[in-house]
């Protein structure tokens, strides 16, 4: 992982004017992919390692299930057979490799809960993950970046203060207390929402319109408790951002060539603020994927999260396995995004 | 700066009053109001959790009772509708005997064969009370006979002659007649005695029995004799036993029920009431419920029922109420803010420990040494914490790990994820550090390695580190209150905030019990509320920068 400032060296240092931009940033990238895939390498070993220590794995209850079946095999039996049908006979070494030689070739096997393919049962849940994500995602751009700028702009002013404290607020809020707090006003209380599901009772009637408002409606409380969760890193990101740009020595030029203050703030700091903000908000794009593992499981939105938390639950290994190495693949995949959108968006690093 | 009111010159030494770096900090930090409301609030929960959860009389796996007034069953009452019999002893009568007796009564026909092919008659004794023989058939003479004429005219079918009692089937002289041997006496009553303990002889039953249905006024038996009165038996003026023709059952074992009791459970039931009042013990008046289904009657009675005290709301001896198990909230949310502050702090103390290291080592020695250690942060960072930390909550729950243990391994699992943002940010200030210029005086003047790092780097990067600890202090907190919450985290009976909100998985508690998991989930955001508020303020106060 490499910082901006040393992306920035790295440029300089590649003899840039020469060889050009575009030919460092593909040597620049490719170098990080490669480190990628090495990291995920040790990640997925990791990761299978612990998963085989799972005690309280689907195999076990699934031969205490079939050993209670009159005139069957004893548990142990059992357990053996299983094993050996799942590929748990094998060390973990071993075992890792073979995992990691079919999941090269994107075969992660089938689910054990669900009795189907991961990557089928993934595409199926996947898009709740990305609405809800997606929703809480642009609320919060919306939201937070002109929270950020007013409260920088006049600092130490109400505003600021309120924006300060309301975004500590969303920091500190545990999300289950939150959820559980909308729940109790608007499904308990107002009776306007339901307290679980993604869909109505009578769903199945509905127009397609009908069926989209229904949708629509089932994600209202998720995506709030998202928001308001996730917030305020963003909120007090573009503060600090924007305060440090404001005391820049550019700003003070620009004003003191007599610039309107309107300029000041929504030409050239804004510009500049969004640098690092583009740069935030695009290393967590491939995080929309992730799913909110908490939160959908408290309003049962059958999206990767509430999924995978079932996996979990009842030890079912090919499928957390699929997810925590996707999850893996995401922050990687978060980190470089990062890291490239910083060299693209800032004009600075692209002529050096 | 305030004092320039006061008459000063230029070259007073008062003037300028110098502060030390550390306390132009203090002052920074105490200027700003809302890191002083986070110090109070974080005081506030301290002074709660530990000196409150000595003070509290409760602990917080105290389970309080309660007493209800339950409707409960008493007893229960059945016409009897099968005949019982009571048999002399060293006798035993044929499995059949009851349908056999309930045909042969119907249908007058006295002498049968049981399944076992023996033959039994019934000796007609007064109304539904039988002696059941068994018998053998025999020859004798009825004609002239006084003892069967005898019989036949006080309407039986029994008669002794010559000390053998002999039973005859048929209206006339040439009746079969069977030689009779005395098995047992049935009837549709049943007997209790006044006092508890006392035993009935068979020829107390069979005598008694005859003597009720034949409304005699007095039967000896055993050599005592014995008054009847009504359904009550006496002897010597004393209540002995009663008839009744109700069966009655104690729901509870060892409860004794009197014919006293029995007598007006008996009137009440011909009366057709609802209920009837009946002196216990102590001598206190108890109603008593009735229901009749079909002939079967219930008794019920209110009761004083110890149960637990379970979602009580706040009440004097319970501010905050109590759980579902009966645990006093107060004192579970002060054991709680325990937990969840220690395991706070020792995560972090962990987390800033190996941090600390990885990252100075790191950021020092640069090189092979710092990518190394680089990649390895990296990987861990990719591990994704919350799968993880389910994972590992199960593998507790398998092992049955005890409440202790398992806030041990949760601070260490906590801290051996978490520990990388510090080694990052320790990383990235040293690496800038070195460069400076007291760092290449620092060794020019031949410093060791280790006072290098020790004494000049480290010192530089506590300000960042405290900001970082504080903040992550309250993410630590969450994270634990989020694996409480879900049932993976501290787990009964040691209580922790997130485990007392877990109350709110049953929809009819979030409903109907707000105060079981409002408080603790506002204890949760205003600790870590007041860690983030103390954060910023340090940052600010170590970063004069900022404050233009």
């Amino acid at each position: 992982m490499l910082c901006p400032n040393q992306i920035y060296f790295k440029v300089i240092k590649g003899k840039a004017i020469n060889k050009g931009v575009t030919n460092i940033m593909k040597k620049f990238i490719l170098k990080r992919l490669l480190i990628s895939v090495v990291l995920l390498f040790f990640v997925s070993l990791i990761i299978y390692g612990i998963m085989r220590c799972m005690p309280t794995s689907y195999v076990e209850n699934q031969a205490m299930a079939l050993a209670t079946r009159p005139g069957s095999k004893s548990y142990q039996e059992w357990v053996e057979q299983l094993n050996a049908q799942y590929g748990l006979d094998t060390g973990v070494i071993q075992g890792y490799f073979s995992w990691a030689a079919r999941a090269i070739r994107l075969d992660f096997g089938d689910s054990w809960y669900w009795n189907q393919p991961v990557l089928q049962k993934f595409s199926s849940v996947i898009w709740y993950s990305f609405a809800l994500a997606l929703a809480s995602f642009i609320l919060e751009i919306a939201i937070a970046i002109p929270a950020g700028i007013s409260a920088a702009r006049k600092q130490y002013s109400m505003t600021d203060y309120t924006v300060t404290v309301v975004a500590l607020i969303g920091i500190s809020l545990p999300s289950f207390f939150f959820a559980t707090i909308l729940k109790y006003i608007f499904s308990v209380k107002l009776g306007w929402l339901d307290l679980y599901g993604i869909v109505g009772r009578n769903h199945q009637s509905l127009s397609d319109f009908g069926k989209f408002i229904d949708i629509a409606k089932h994600m209202i409380l998720p995506t709030l408790t998202l928001l308001v969760v996730s917030i305020g890193s963003l909120m007090r990101y573009t503060r600090t951002n924007m305060l440090e740009v404001l005391g820049a020595d550019y700003i003070r030029t620009a004003r003191a060539k007599g610039l309107s203050e309107k300029k000041v703030v929504n030409y050239h700091a804004f510009r500049n603020t969004l640098i690092p903000i583009v740069t935030l908000l695009g290393g967590s794009l491939p995080g929309l994927f992730g799913g909110a593992m908490i939160t959908e499981t408290l309003f049962q939105i059958p999206g990767i999260g509430y999924t995978s938390y079932q996996c979990i639950v009842q030890g079912d290994i090919p499928f957390v396995m699929f997810y925590m190495v996707f999850m893996a693949v995401l922050t990687l995949l978060g980190n470089l995004l990062a890291d490239i959108l910083y060299a693209v968006v800032d004009p600075r690093v692209r002529v050096n | 700066m305030e004092n320039n009111k006061e008459e000063m010159h230029l070259d007073d030494a008062a003037r300028v009053k110098v502060l030390s770096p550390g306390m132009m900090v203090a002052k920074r930090f105490f200027r700003n109001k809302l890191a002083i409301v986070g110090i109070v609030i974080i005081i506030a929960m301290f002074l709660f959790s530990f000196i409150g959860g000595m003070l509290i009389p409760y602990s917080q796996s105290q389970v309080f009772y309660t007493t209800e007034e339950i409707k409960k069953d008493y007893a229960g009452a059945t016409q009897i509708a099968q005949y019982q019999f009571q048999t002399v002893e060293g006798e035993s009568l044929p499995a059949d005997i009851y349908s056999k007796t309930m045909i042969a009564a119907s249908t007058d026909k006295y002498v049968f064969t049981s399944r076992d092919g023996n033959v039994y008659g019934l000796g007609t004794e007064g109304k539904d009370v039988f002696i059941v023989y068994a018998l053998e058939e025999t020859k004798l003479l009825l004609k002239k006979n006084v003892d069967y004429e005898a019989a036949v005219e006080a309407g039986r079918n029994t008669f002794v002659s010559n000390d053998t009692t002999y039973l005859f089937d048929g209206d006339d002289v040439n009746a079969d007649v069977y030689i009779a041997t005395e098995l047992a006496v049935g009837s549709m009553s049943s007997f209790t005695s006044f006092s508890a303990g006392t035993k009935f002889t068979y020829e107390f039953y069979r005598n008694a029995l005859i003597a009720v249905s034949n409304g005699q006024k007095s039967f000896e038996a055993d050599d005592t004799t014995y008054e009847v009165d009504g359904e009550v038996i006496k002897t010597g003026g004393e209540e002995y036993a009663l008839v009744s023709d109700m069966n009655f059952n104690a729901v509870e074992a060892g409860v004794f029920l009197s014919p006293a009791y029995k007598a007006a459970a008996t009137e009440a039931f011909e009366a057709g009431a609802d209920s009837f009042s009946y002196a216990d013990e102590q001598g206190d008046m108890v109603e008593y419920h009735i229901e009749n289904k079909n002939g079967q009657y219930l008794l019920k009675r209110y009761q004083e029922t110890r149960v637990i005290d379970s979602y009580a709301s706040p009440s004097k001896a319970h501010w905050f109420g109590t759980d579902g198990n009966g645990m006093d909230l107060l004192a579970r949310l002060m054991y709680g803010g325990r937990i969840s502050l220690l395991i706070g702090f020792v995560v972090i103390f962990i987390e800033v420990f190996i941090g600390m290291i990885i990252g100075g080592v790191s950021g020092f020695f640069g090189g092979w040494v710092d990518n190394l250690l680089m990649r390895l942060v990296d990987v861990v960072y990719c591990i994704p914490s919350m799968p993880l930390y389910l994972i590992l909550g199960s593998i507790m729950d398998f092992y049955q790990a005890g409440a202790t243990t398992r806030i041990y391994m949760l601070c260490i699992v906590m801290a051996v994820i978490g520990w990388v943002g510090i080694a990052r940010i320790v990383r990235g200030q040293i690496l800038s550090l070195r460069e400076q210029e007291f760092m290449v005086a620092a060794e020019a003047t031949g410093l060791s390695t280790y006072r290098r790092i020790f004494k000049h780097l480290i010192p530089n990067v506590i300000p960042q580190l405290i900001v970082f600890a504080s903040m992550g202090l309250g993410d630590v907190i969450l994270a634990e209150a989020t694996l409480s919450f879900l049932g993976l985290g501290i787990k009964y009976p040691a209580a922790s905030w997130g485990s007392i909100i877990n109350a709110v998985n049953d929809s009819y508690v979030m409903t109907n019990y707000l105060f079981v998991w409002l408080p603790a989930g506002m204890f949760i955001l205003l600790t870590v509320l007041a860690f983030n508020f103390i954060g910023d303020g340090l940052r600010d106060a170590f970063d004069p920068k900022m404050k233009r």
